[in-house]
């Protein structure tokens, strides 16, 4: 039975080899690599999200058999306004690996479905939270979300209590959807500091500021 | 009997509302008599929008929602979210909160499998497990009330420690309650395990091998069962586990009875993994000494200003935590619950994506559900192991 267990010391070393190997198979659809809080990081370009996972996957070096799972984040003050993030696993070299895409808000990302079985819910996750579209998808359908539901609830211009709300209609006999009525103007706190001066109200600024200075 | 007769199928809807589908689950099941020919599940019924309830509390308001993510292992998933915090604002935590942490992790892995094991048996028929394991399920509830107050939804964990110390003697009370489970729940699983019937209901039901199951991305026990030999715990410890001698316990055919066994033997190693946290558990602090990332004694309060704005700073605004992303697993009784979470400098966390490991597993069924009878798709479903408030989020 083989043993996973690496060092933290070999881990190290073990990531930065990988960081190297990746950065010369991988070297005309690399973006950025780095080694960010203690896992590897890429970013790819968009377009070749296909050939780059097949590799990860079958290649010796890499052997990313597991796709754990997709994130997207959305940056709505960017152009090309959500970020994908892939997380891998390999068992074999006991290594984790986030690859990244940026991506506007039109553009259509190649399904995995062909070569991770499990990205199918996956993608249609990040379809129904999002609206971010997977070509070759076979079943790009809602998932999570209510029969019937409109929008994409995780971006961030989409309000914390929705748009639409549920009752029981006594002369309908059935539930119906009615538009959002609030009782209470929701509360929603900022807690920055207002006394600690114009530059520094920004704690995201200040803290990069600082960041940068150290 | 014409040919057309022949391949004529039946469409069924299992649930939402069926006893053992372990929630709100639908699938729509296609079947030629009494052979399952196609599944299409349906998840969502329980989606609360997690994620997005989490990008407008602090850090410390958020961690209520992770209790309700596998409400059956609620302390499990806590964890993942303190970590990741902490992973961000590279905090130490005293050692004596990291073997508070670990004994209620697997006391509460112990609950977890105990409920997981009980409802299999029920799948396939056998109520009596199911029924004496909630006696056992019931007297770790005491000791998690006995600590913080809560039997399930403990609200335990904090970035930076735990909440509260143990009461005095608790541990003592654990340590002998060790021994007294281990007899409880020995005389509950031999109703089972080696039952004619439970074998015909789980040998050679629900087959993933090994390279599916890497496919599938399975994780946990469901993984194990198949021989593959990973467990966080051991590969990327974390908290105290690599100072701690327990072992991976590994299934060969992947079926429903191996992810039976396996879950049995992990009991006994989380009672192996319990006894040993007692034993050298250390005297100390619960949380951090830093007050900018937890709350300061009441009793400072009363006499040092310091403590009472540190207090009120905590509890309004909560703390900051530096611009960053960070992806931190950990092995749940399921399998590996991850968050991912994205700060921007803030008190309130930018995105934060929680990795289910149901979700997975479920997906599977549409794979291997296939060519089963009807009647083996719950033993299935069982011996997969989920819990829908963590699927659906």
């Amino acid at each position: 039975m083989p043993s996973y267990y690496i060092p933290s010391e070999k881990k190290s070393q073990q990531q930065e080899e990988l960081l190297a190997a990746l950065q010369a198979k991988f070297a005309d659809s690399l973006v950025e690599s780095a080694i960010v809080s203690g896992e590897v990081a890429i970013t790819i370009k968009k377009e070749s999200v296909l050939a780059v996972f097949k590799e990860l996957r079958d290649n010796a070096k890499f052997l990313f058999k597991q796709l754990m799972d997709i994130v997207a984040i959305d940056y709505p003050e960017r152009d090309e306004r959500f970020e994908v993030v892939y997380l891998l696993l390999s068992l074999d070299n006991n290594l984790r690996l986030r690859v990244k895409i940026n991506i506007a808000e039109e553009f259509i990302v190649d399904s995995l479905s062909s070569i991770y079985s499990n990205s199918d819910w996956l993608e249609r996750e990040v379809y129904d939270m999002f609206g971010i579209y997977f070509g070759e998808h076979k079943d790009l359908r809602r998932i999570l979300t209510d029969f019937g539901f409109e929008g994409s609830p995780l971006r961030k211009d989409f309000p914390l209590s929705g748009f639409v709300e549920v009752e029981f209609n006594e002369e309908l006999q059935r539930v119906v959807y009615k538009p959002v009525e609030l009782n209470q103007a929701y509360r929603e706190f900022t807690s920055e500091n207002p006394w600690m001066g114009e530059a520094q109200v920004d704690t995201f600024n200040y803290l990069n500021k600082k960041a940068k200075a150290d | 009997m014409s040919e057309e007769l022949k391949v004529r199928t039946k469409t069924l809807n299992f649930g939402p509302q069926h006893p053992s589908s372990h929630g709100v689950l639908r699938m729509v099941l296609e079947l030629d008599g009494e052979l399952v020919k196609r599944v299409e599940p349906h998840v969502g019924q329980l989606h609360r929008g997690t994620e997005k309830l989490i990008e407008h509390k602090t850090y410390t308001q958020n961690i209520p929602f992770f209790d309700r993510l596998d409400y059956v292992a609620p302390i499990n998933y806590e964890h993942a979210w303190v970590l990741a915090a902490e992973k961000l604002l590279q905090l130490e935590i005293p050692e004596r909160a990291k073997y508070i942490r670990v004994l209620f992790l697997e006391l509460s892995r112990i609950s977890r499998h105990i409920f997981a094991l009980g409802a299999q048996a029920m799948d396939a028929g056998a109520m009596t497990p199911m029924i004496w394991g909630f006696e056992s399920r019931e007297q770790i509830m005491e000791f998690f009330e006995a600590t913080t107050g809560a039997r399930m939804h403990m609200n335990y964990f904090r970035v930076g420690g735990v909440a509260l110390d143990l009461p005095l003697g608790l541990t003592e009370k654990i340590n002998t309650w060790t021994y007294k489970f281990e007899k409880d729940f020995k005389d509950a699983m031999d109703l089972v395990v080696d039952n004619r019937i439970f074998k015909q209901r789980s040998v050679d039901i629900g087959k993933v091998d090994k390279t599916q199951a890497l496919d599938f991305g399975f994780t946990g026990p469901n993984l194990r069962a198949s021989g593959v030999a990973w467990d966080l715990r051991k590969a990327q410890p974390y908290e105290i586990y690599d100072k701690l001698d327990f072992d991976i316990v590994v299934g060969t055919h992947g079926d429903a009875y191996d992810r039976f066994l396996v879950r049995i033997g992990e009991v006994a190693q989380s009672i192996k993994i319990i006894r040993q946290c007692i034993l050298h558990m250390p005297a100390g602090a619960v949380k951090t000494e830093n007050y900018k990332f937890t709350s300061p004694k009441r009793a400072d309060m009363k006499e040092s200003m310091e403590a009472l704005i540190h207090h009120f700073k905590f509890y309004s605004e909560g703390f900051h935590v530096p611009a960053g992303e960070v992806y931190m697993p950990v092995e749940t009784p399921t399998g590996e619950f991850g968050v991912y979470l994205v700060s921007q400098g803030k008190n309130k966390p930018y995105r934060a994506k929680l990795r289910s490991n149901g979700l997975a597993h479920l997906q599977a069924i549409k794979q291997i559900g296939v060519g089963y009878q009807l009647a083996d798709l719950p033993s299935i479903l069982g011996s997969l192991d989920m819990v829908f408030g963590e699927i659906d989020r």
